[in-house]
């Protein structure tokens, strides 16, 4: 099962080299990855994205809690939660192509962010899955190239990740 | 506020640590730190001869005595030298700390001279690392070091220090920090009161209980307290390698090790019981043989400081976190405070049962190797040793065949008595891990069990032991080849014995430990067994190379069938099998 998890650690350098460290070590998959510092200079937020059953990910969350620069963590799937990644995609865009792509583009809520007189840039957000569906509308002979930021993620509600 | 350099404020922040002894190699990146250290007194420094045995000889310090271990190297081969030591220590959860000189701070990245990326290099073996930036972080970085090094599930931390932080003309305010909080860092304390009150009433209600204690109940220091608890229910205890010595070896309760070389009883009990309290210990592979057929009647009950190591590759059905002294100290008072008593007759049964089968197979018995003919059996040395060392002795191994007669047949009494590379099996461990030991404890009889491959692996430090006076037993099990290898050989590969025979390429040892200034003395025949080994330990103030030529085609025995084998299925002899 595909699960968030959202880690709060010490905005130290080497820190995220020890978490990417354990994930090959210990032979875990990651999907993706993205961290950044947070309004709190010293602390980083890293949120990264597995796939495993119920006991791989309980290994994966206590080998992470066992990292010392690991302050805090949670796996955001445990409960409600909001996902969003950001998609930039480069489209071929000629002729009658143009507008098609324009309607995709309003239809999953997208912008198109660069215009050249071949190409659209186009800006799309929201969940992974969301993304997955823009890129299979745009159809594979459009696509030029592709970039994607990785998870990122948030509990409901007023739970809140913090130290 | 006093100034200090870099170097000195190392030294002074060891220091006030209170450290008494570091094991290392000198080189150009840690010479500004050499130099702090030759202009002091309180820390004494031994120069190896190998980075490689400056790890295990203060990994051997500190499992004889409890405390943190002190490494000092250079960087680049210095560094590196250190890494085999690092992950052994790693393995075995032992706290250490390791300085390594680093090239200056300008320099990183550039390839420079003996430069390596040591916290890159040493991340998976470590608890932790710091690369050092700025002098004035020392005394902070130490402390923080020692703190992670020594607490929760103890383990290696390397400090790499850049040449230019240690230099001796820029001084700054030390300050060293009398009280240490680290956000990020919390180890484990007591056990959750609710799931040691569960622990305590499936452990009364067991018919066939077995206590296996490990690693963790011997560097937690709960020995008394397991001790006290298996006697007061009348519990059968079974100890890993890693914890042979928790509880004493000659007690009646003790069935002897478990594991792929463990006793037909400990292995046999397991598989039968019907609880089993596992405490300080991790299920390794080497214990549990095929985790699926793994004890199939058991509800297991995990004591561990280290959650991550709770229900890795066997489920615990209570697992418990917290420090074994104080989960062991509250089951304790519950067991006294409760009325409920084990089922009397249920335990006698079972205790019924595990002698009848000590008396089928089991080690302790009646010998169950050959005892006729001059050839020596290198089970009836490490007897034999034990019987002359009153069974008091520290003894330090190598890995092979001649560790797992060492852990089979020296009956440990007290912990912290059986220093051993379990988790790593680094040859080479032995003599280095002996010395440190020797270090730390000077009028104690420290017996190095070896093989004559393991120890040609770290035979440098011979020198180590003459420079500093550290007379210790070296007992080398001779037997021409890579006995463990071998007889993987001989079992698995019918016999093709690919690169684990010497042919005539093995030294003189007994020229060579005279060589180095030390006394060596050949044992070749039955009858001259006790006799040569009673002259060799009544000699005390001399190194004493051991060269005992024991059968070589001797086998390893019980040995857990592998690879789909459950625990008590087991090779008895060559030809016998449960």
């Amino acid at each position: 099962m595909r699960r968030i998890i959202s880690v709060l650690m010490e905005n130290e350098p080497g820190a995220l080299s020890r978490v990417v460290g354990l994930f090959s070590q210990r032979g875990y998959n990651i999907e993706s990855l993205t961290v950044a510092p947070t309004e709190d200079a010293t602390l980083s937020r890293l949120t990264l994205t597995t796939i495993g059953d119920d006991h791989k990910i309980e290994q994966i969350t206590k080998n992470l809690n066992k990292l010392i620069d690991v302050v805090k963590l949670v796996d955001l799937t445990e409960g409600s939660h909001i996902e969003r990644e950001l998609l930039l995609v480069k489209v071929r865009a000629t002729g009658a192509q143009r507008d098609e792509v324009k309607r995709s583009v309003d239809i999953f809520r997208g912008q198109i962010v660069d215009v050249t007189s071949n190409m659209y840039t186009v800006q799309i957000s929201g969940t992974s899955e969301k993304l997955d569906a823009f890129l299979q509308a745009l159809g594979e002979h459009t696509i030029m190239e592709v970039v994607r930021s990785g998870v990122s993620g948030i509990a409901r509600g007023e739970k809140i990740l913090s130290i | 506020m006093e100034l200090l350099s870099g170097g000195d404020m190392l030294v002074r922040a060891l220091q006030d640590e209170g450290v008494d002894l570091i094991f290392g190699y000198p080189g150009g990146s840690a010479l500004h730190i050499y130099d702090a250290i030759f202009r002091q007194k309180g820390i004494k420094h031994l120069l190896v001869r190998h980075e490689q045995g400056a790890t295990h000889s203060a990994d051997g310090y500190a499992r004889a005595t409890g405390k943190t271990g002190v490494v000092l190297v250079t960087s680049g081969p210095g560094a590196t030298n250190a890494i085999t030591g690092i992950a052994t220590a790693y393995m075995d959860s032992i706290p250490m700390v390791v300085i390594s000189g680093q090239v200056p701070s300008d320099k990183i990245g550039e390839d420079a001279f003996q430069e390596t990326d040591m916290v890159g290099c040493s991340r998976p073996i470590v608890k932790h690392s710091f690369l050092v930036k700025n002098a004035e972080d020392i005394p902070a970085v130490v402390k923080k070091a020692f703190y992670i090094a020594s607490t929760g599930r103890p383990g290696p931390v390397v400090i790499d220090i850049p040449k230019d932080v240690t230099n001796p003309v820029d001084r700054y305010p030390y300050n060293f920090p009398e009280k240490l909080r680290m956000r990020s860092y919390t180890p484990a304390g007591k056990g959750h009161a609710g799931q040691i009150r569960k622990a305590v009433a499936l452990l009364l209600s067991a018919k066939r209980p077995v206590i296996y204690a490990g690693g963790g109940v011997v560097q937690g220091d709960g020995s008394d307290l397991l001790t006290e608890l298996a006697q007061r229910l009348n519990y059968p205890v079974t100890n890993t390698l890693m914890g042979l010595g928790a509880y004493p070896g000659t007690d009646k309760r003790f069935l002897g090790m478990l594991g792929m070389h463990g006793t037909f009883e400990a292995n046999t009990a397991m598989h039968h019981a019907d609880v089993i309290l596992a405490v300080g210990a991790r299920f390794d592979d080497r214990v549990t043989n095929t985790p699926s057929k793994f004890c199939p009647g058991a509800k297991v009950i995990h004591i561990d400081v280290d959650p991550a190591s709770i229900s890795k590759t066997i489920t615990a059905d209570v697992p418990i976190v917290g420090t074994v002294q104080s989960v062991l100290k509250e089951m304790l008072e519950m067991l006294k405070a409760s009325k409920e008593m084990p089922d009397q007759s249920a335990i006698v049964d079972w205790w019924r049962q595990i002698d009848d089968w000590r008396e089928r197979h089991g080690l302790y018995t009646a010998p169950r190797y050959r005892t006729d003919g001059d050839m020596i059996m290198p089970q009836e040395v490490i007897s034999a040793v034990h019987q002359i060392t009153n069974g008091d002795a520290y003894v330090t191994s190598d890995v092979g065949q001649h560790q797992m007669f060492a852990a089979q047949y020296y009956l440990f009494d007290k912990p912290r008595r059986w220093i051993n590379s379990g988790g790593l099996g680094t040859m080479g461990f032995g003599l280095p891990a002996a010395l440190g030991v020797k270090a730390a404890h000077p009028d104690a009889e420290v017996v190095c069990v070896t093989g004559e491959g393991s120890i040609q692996m770290c035979i440098q430090e011979l020198s180590t032991a003459t420079q500093y006076n550290l007379p210790v037993k070296i007992l080398c099990l001779n037997n021409q080849a890579l006995g463990m290898v071998k007889q993987w050989q001989e079992m698995q590969y019918e016999g093709r014995l690919s690169n684990s025979v010497y042919e005539e390429s093995l030294p003189d040892f007994i020229k060579l430990a005279e060589a180095y200034g030390h006394l060596g003395m050949k044992i070749e025949h039955r009858d001259e067994l006790h006799g040569k080994l009673t002259e060799a330990f009544a000699i005390k103030d001399r190194t004493v190379f051991i060269d005992v030529y024991v059968d070589p085609t001797e086998h390893v025995y019980p040995m857990q069938v592998m690879p789909s084998g459950s625990m008590r299925d087991m090779w008895l002899s060559k030809t016998e099998r449960t």
